[in-house]
């Protein structure tokens, strides 16, 4: 490459830089583009649909073991060393107590449950008591003792395996356990 | 329901011949010595003796004879089995005086050198002698005889005697350990009984799992149990005996029975009867069948233990508002409360030797394992967990085992000395709860 070709090459840089910065710099600012026009929306022909059936009602058996747990709840809570009937626990019970009351062939198990934050053998007496307290509460609104035993699982029978105070409050539970007469 | 796993599970002790005999005869270096080396146990061993356990001459079982002696003594806390595979004197006669100057090389405070032979009968000898390295004295020397597949139950009982030698206290490796057998998930879990030698050695399961059983207790003076099943039909407490795998129940009560414990002569067994949701302490002359109420609180009563001498019971009540430790006559009487500081005390249980209650107590959200003496002074917490539970003594009354279930619900069986500073897993590597430590076999 000759001196002048090198030269000249040099001053066509400088000049194009040059050229880019006045473009820059005078530049407008783009403006957003107009909306592109939307096409007409396309009737098209609606598919087929057959009437529909109509719907089946689906629920527990009434007297039968679903009917107890999911219509009236097996089980109610106790508060921490505690085995007195808590407020929100009495409709529960008088629940049972009445659905018992309409269906007088089934008999019931009590299960006194304790949580994990006591020893066995003291919770194994926690768990009858709480046991005792569903017991006497059903017999106050009605149902036959004889139709009712009570035990204990202690801490042995959780229902949540959790460690935080949520598991335990499910964990400290009386539990009504249908044994015999259900539909 | 024992029946039917007797085949799987022979629990019967094999009749044992089991001989010691002190070493007299030898080389005139046999003198018996005042002890010069000491461990003090009552001070937790800040620092482990180290003591050297080589491999045991002779016929057969040596190397794993010292196996078993090294186990015990390292999980005790006290020792510090040295590695000394590298001594040059190899001990060839049990007979021949050890060459000091290689062992006081090691460092090594004590040797215990041993020997095993077979004699023509297919019996199993075990000599073992007992060294103070550094004055070069005999502390021990002592022979065994028994089956050759006995070995184990010699090594422990080797174990005993150096342990007592060396601290002063009664050894308590020849034992046994009842306890539950956990598996499964926890919403779901099986629990069978079990049991196994102190060192985890020999696992049997009594129970096939279909019940749920609880809280194993051994009676100080036979090799009997009496635990708790829990069925959804109820509860039963039985007495189980070891060697004859006969086994009975306490009876039949109106409600739940629970908590049994033998008396101290093991003619009684105390125990909660439950009566529309009140729980009290009831004691069953074992003879006679004879059961006579012991408390009558509303309160919940239980957790009976006897105190050594059988004149008093300890139990948990929360009679005074929450579960404290209490002390009574056995007749009921002169009932006494014994804990006082905040939180909530369980699961008194009476040290063989009488000098603590070991207990469970609750407190800022942690469970403790924890001693204090029978008139309820000079408490002691020895550990602190998510859930800790259910002491047991050895026989010796200085080294408590527990169970610990971190947050992952997993039991397993610790061990802790009555100093709370040698704190360690069971040598037991599967999941357990509700230990109970055997007395001294024969």
């Amino acid at each position: 490459m000759s001196f002048d070709t090198q030269r000249a090459a040099r001053l066509a840089l400088v000049g194009l830089a040059a050229a880019s910065l006045a473009a820059c710099a005078s530049r407008p600012k783009p403006q957003p583009a107009a909306p592109a026009p939307q096409p007409p929306p396309v009737q098209e022909p609606a598919p087929y649909t057959p009437p529909q059936p109509p719907p089946v009602a689906q629920g527990p058996l009434p007297g039968s073991v679903q009917d107890f747990v999911v219509n009236v709840g097996d089980r109610v809570y106790f508060d921490t060393d505690e085995y007195s009937v808590r407020a929100d626990a009495q409709p529960v019970l008088a629940g049972q107590a009445q659905w018992l009351n309409r269906y007088s062939a089934v008999k019931v198990r009590i299960e006194g449950n304790a949580d994990e934050r006591g020893t066995r053998e003291y919770n194994l007496a926690l768990g009858a008591r709480r046991a005792n307290a569903v017991r006497d509460f059903l017999i106050a609104q009605g149902v036959a003792a004889s139709r009712i035993e009570t035990i204990s699982f202690g801490k042995e029978k959780p229902i949540d395996a959790g460690t935080t105070e949520e598991a335990w409050a499910k964990n400290r539970n009386g539990h009504t356990a249908i044994t015999d007469g259900a539909r | 329901m024992l029946g039917k796993n007797k085949r799987e599970t022979p629990m019967r002790l094999k009749a044992l011949v089991l001989m010691a005999a002190v070493l007299m005869s030898g080389p005139a270096f046999v003198t018996p010595a005042a002890a010069q080396i000491e461990v003090d146990i009552n001070a937790g061993a800040v620092k482990p003796m180290p003591i050297a356990v080589p491999a045991f001459s002779g016929a057969t079982r040596g190397a794993e004879i010292a196996q078993v002696i090294t186990g015990n003594l390292e999980r005790s806390g006290l020792f510090q089995p040295l590695n000394v595979s590298g001594v040059p004197d190899k001990l060839a006669d049990v007979n021949i005086q050890p060459r000091f100057p290689d062992w006081q090389a090691t460092g090594a405070q004590a040797l215990i050198n041993g020997q095993v032979t077979v004699g023509p009968d297919g019996g199993l000898r075990v000599d073992f002698r007992l060294w103070d390295v550094f004055s070069q004295q005999q502390l021990l020397g002592l022979q065994f005889s028994s089956t050759p597949d006995n070995w184990r139950r010699v090594a422990h009982k080797i174990s005993d005697a150096v342990y007592e030698r060396l601290t002063g206290e009664k050894g308590y490796f020849d034992t046994r350990v009842a306890f539950v057998a956990e598996s499964g998930p926890k919403l779901n879990r099986v629990k069978r009984l079990a049991i196994m030698d102190q060192d985890g050695a020999n696992p049997q399961y009594l129970t096939d799992g279909s019940y749920i059983v609880m809280t194993p207790r051994f009676s100080s003076t036979s090799q009997e149990l009496t635990y708790m099943a829990l069925r959804p039909t109820g509860s039963s407490i039985y007495l189980l005996n070891l060697e004859t795998s006969r086994q009975e129940t306490v009876g039949k009560f109106p409600g739940m029975v629970f908590a049994p414990r033998f008396s101290p002569d093991g003619g009684k067994v105390a125990f909660s009867v439950e009566r529309a949701g009140n729980s009290d302490i009831y004691v069953m002359d074992l003879r006679s069948r004879a059961t006579t109420r012991i408390t009558t609180d509303p309160a919940i009563d239980t957790s009976p233990s006897f105190s050594p001498d059988g004149t008093k019971i300890a139990f948990n009540s929360d009679r005074g508002g929450q579960a404290q430790l209490y002390v009574m006559n056995t007749d009921g009487s002169g009932v006494r409360r014994i804990s006082y500081g905040g939180g909530r005390y369980t699961t008194p249980v009476w040290s063989p030797r009488g000098d603590f209650i070991a207990f469970t107590k609750q407190t800022g959200g942690q469970f403790h394992i924890g001693v204090m003496r029978p008139d309820g002074s000079d408490e002691r917490l020895l550990t602190t967990s998510y859930l800790d539970e259910g002491p047991t003594w050895a026989p010796n009354g200085r080294v408590l085992m527990f169970f610990r279930e971190g947050g992952g619900g997993v039991p397993k069986l610790w061990t802790v000395d009555i100093t709370g500073r040698i704190l360690r897993p069971a040598a037991y590597n599967g999941s357990g709860s509700d230990p109970a430590w055997s007395p001294l076999l024969d």
